[in-house]
């Protein structure tokens, strides 16, 4: 699904960021810059949490500006807090598909598949505590895989991964968006994040967050915000 | 992490053995002394069934209106966003230093037979009895309830309402999902704690119950030493409000689990369910209802009160006096328990966390004890040396700081363990030892939450109206007794002048202490 942002202004306090922008369909996009830099008030607005002060957020050619978040075509992962303490991982997963958590047989089935999906077969009965990090956020991208939207955002879910484990949600995650051409942003701070999944990037510094080019041209020849993240 | 563990000084141990012998000695050694007197073959009569029957009754009927009504009043607090609701969120607090004696004042100015109500109804209302122990009860811990409740809210992390808002959930998944196992967490220890309070409190049921009908066991105890001198009759209910307290105390440690809540990022809470008009409008409602409920008698007081300031009974002042010198006193005895022991629990848990944590369980254990108890205990105690009548002030200064000890170790036990983990260690590390390190490494962290409990406790016992009116004679009063006096004279303008100057020291006191701990404050 193409995302326009078209002179999208947003303000949270004393904080301003501005973006006007195309992101077209099925790209991989990493979000990188400094922190407080507005990487995630970006992901809030486009997932509806976060009213814009002016301007327009177009999905797919429609104006979804004003939409509260859930009939947004839109799966945002925060970085922790993404399943409910009580809840079973099947349940926390069957949320998705049915809010109030009455399911059908059929729909059962799909939890499990999804589950296995993520390789959590058989821990379908676990609560989150049972779980370790890493499967908790599977548990999380099991539910937006069958929650299907075309639009997947990720707000640092597997900061808190150490590196392997992180490479291999990253995969997870690539497999997911590719077999069903979903649009993909993902915040990070690691450019290695960025080289490894991410086609294109956005710089987001200044209270601007500029277009989105190709990741490597952008790392082999950065701008000087970047220079200045980078440290170089 | 052994390697930080600060030797465990003599100076620490016998501070802290002090304080735990005196809250032990007050606590429990009261209650044997009580249990020596209690005569159980003279076994209880109707009248003190019938006390049993009414404490109980009060308390369930009290803990259930005011946790039914905090529900949805914390539920309001925490879903909307409207001028004035931080102020409504710090008057919740009020309530609980209000004296109790100036709430029953307020109260009455309110729902009594010539109070605001029954003007506007025409007809005079009755409150004395049951429904005005409990109405009394409510307006006191409504506020509590809606406090705990609502914190209770706010630790529901930010993320689980924004991932409702993604998942579509309604009003009432919201309600299913996130907010019934908060309250299955939260509800039960509010109404325990809220049910042990009302058990306990005796300026309301001195005021507003008595007779047959509305004696709480802590007024029959109150009589039965008082009026009839029966020594063994005040021990043998001193033993059933033991009994009382202490199951209540034990259900309190046992049902109130810690929940499995997080606590999310520190977002400011932005919810997306409760839109529907319908829900709006009852909000509003409720919000102003339990406003007007908790806010015109207090208000009342301060409009009552004014005129009579300038006119105040002469036995006024000699009872300041003694409220003061027992605030203060108190507090100052409170803090110091409270520091002894800390000091010990921090050190111990280094080495011994079963210990540390059985002192922390001793600590917070007088919130369950009786004043009454104690005070019929010190009774028996002391008759056999000195006239008990004599010791009013000592007594009520010991019984004023033990009540008050588990709201100030809660207060300084964090702030202190914090102290020692954060600067103790680098205290340690530069050699800094005993006084000094105290001084220098601790105490300028210490100060603020200390200053602030001194001044919570000060609060708490200049409104008091509990063993004082056990012991002292007819010629000697605090500022809350003189208050009842003039209120059972029927003298109700004097009365709610004394109310104003009450809450005025309180106040002041509170502000006064709060003050001391912050002057000099550079640690940020």
């Amino acid at each position: 699904m193409t995302i326009i942002l078209d002179n999208l202004h947003l303000r949270v306090g004393d904080f301003e960021l501005t973006a006007d922008f195309e992101i077209a369909e099925g790209h991989k996009i990493a979000l990188i810059g400094p922190s407080g830099g507005g990487k995630s008030t970006l992901l809030s607005a486009l997932a509806g949490f976060t009213a814009p002060v002016g301007g327009r957020i177009l999905f797919g050619g429609v104006d979804i500006t004003k939409l509260p978040p859930a009939k947004r075509p839109v799966t945002l992962l925060f970085q922790d807090h993404n399943l409910f303490p009580h809840l079973s991982a099947e349940q926390n997963i069957g949320l998705g598909l049915r809010p109030n958590l009455k399911l059908e047989a059929a729909q059962k089935q799909v939890v499990q598949d999804a589950l296995a999906r993520v390789g959590l077969s058989g821990h379908g009965r676990k609560r989150p505590a049972q779980l370790s990090g890493g499967q908790q956020q599977r548990v999380a991208i099991a539910r937006a895989l069958l929650r299907d939207k075309p639009v997947l955002l990720l707000d640092e879910p597997f900061a808190a991964l150490g590196p392997a484990l992180k490479h291999e949600m990253l995969d997870l995650v690539a497999e997911i968006t590719e077999a069903s051409n979903t649009t993909l942003l993902m915040v990070t701070h690691q450019p290695d994040d960025a080289h490894y999944l991410a086609d294109q990037t956005v710089l987001i510094a200044g209270g601007i967050a500029t277009a989105p080019v190709s990741t490597k041209a952008l790392f082999a020849d950065p701008p000087i915000a970047l220079q200045r993240y980078l440290g170089e | 992490m052994a390697h930080n563990a600060q030797p465990l000084s003599l100076i620490r141990v016998l501070a802290g053995g002090g304080a735990l012998a005196l809250l032990l000695a007050l606590t429990l050694g009261t209650v044997l002394a009580v249990w020596s007197k209690a005569s159980l073959q003279q076994g209880l009569g109707s009248a003190d069934w019938a006390a049993i029957r009414f404490t109980i009754s009060q308390a369930l009927v009290s803990a259930t209106i005011s946790v039914v009504l905090a529900i949805p009043t914390a539920r309001a607090l925490a879903r909307r966003r409207f001028r004035g609701r931080q102020l409504m969120v710090s008057l919740l607090g009020a309530p609980f230093i209000l004296p109790g004696i100036v709430a029953v004042l307020g109260i009455v100015a309110v729902w009594g037979r010539t109070g605001y109500i029954s003007t506007l109804i025409g007809t005079p209302l009755n409150i004395y009895g049951f429904t005005g122990v409990v109405l009394a009860h409510v307006f006191f811990n409504l506020p509590l309830a809606t406090r705990f409740i609502l914190q209770g809210w706010l630790s529901i992390p930010t993320e689980h309402f924004r991932l409702s808002a993604q998942l579509g959930m309604t009003t009432r998944d919201v309600n299913r999902q996130l907010e019934r196992p908060m309250l299955r967490a939260v509800v039960p220890g509010a109404f325990l704690l809220i049910f042990l309070l009302c058990i306990t409190s005796f300026a309301v049921a001195l005021a507003l119950g008595g007779g047959p009908r509305a004696t709480t066991v802590e007024l029959a105890i109150y009589q039965a030493l008082r009026f009839d001198f029966d020594l063994s009759k005040a021990a043998l209910l001193a033993m059933i409000q033991f009994a009382l307290c202490t199951l209540t105390a034990a259900a309190t440690l046992w049902i109130a689990a810690p929940q499995s809540f997080s606590v999310g990022l520190d977002r400011p809470p932005r919810r997306w369910d409760g839109k529907e008009r319908g829900q709006i409008w009852t909000d509003r409602i409720l919000l102003v209802v339990v406003g007007l409920f908790l806010f015109v008698p207090l208000v009342s007081i301060t409009v009552k009160g004014m005129p009579n300031l300038g006119a105040l009974p002469p036995q006024v002042w000699p009872a300041l006096r003694n409220s003061m010198a027992i605030a203060i006193t108190s507090a100052l005895l409170a803090i110091v328990l409270s520091l002894a022991l800390s000091a010990l629990i921090v050190s111990l848990s280094a080495r011994w966390k079963r210990g540390s944590q059985l002192l922390e369980v001793i600590g917070f254990l007088s919130l369950a004890a009786s004043p009454f108890v104690i005070g019929t205990g010190l009774f028996i105690m002391l008759n056999p040396y000195i006239d008990p009548f004599k010791a009013a002030l000592p007594i009520t200064i010991a019984v004023n700081a033990v009540m008050s000890l588990p709201f100030a170790l809660r207060v300084i036990l964090p702030a202190m363990s914090r102290a020692e983990h954060f600067y103790g260690r680098l205290g340690n590390s530069l050699g800094m030892t005993g006084w000094h390190r105290f001084r220098l490494a601790i105490w300028p962290r210490l100060k603020r939450p200390v200053g602030f409990a001194a001044g919570l406790s000060a609060a708490l016992s200049m409104g008091d109206l509990g063993v004082i009116a056990l012991f002292a004679p007819p010629d000697m009063a605090t500022l809350p007794l003189t208050m009842y006096r003039l209120m059972s004279a029927y003298q109700t303008a004097a009365a709610s002048g004394v109310a104003l100057l009450l809450i005025a020291t309180s106040l002041a006191l509170f502000w006064a202490f709060d003050k001391g701990g912050r002057l000099d404050h550079h640690t940020g």
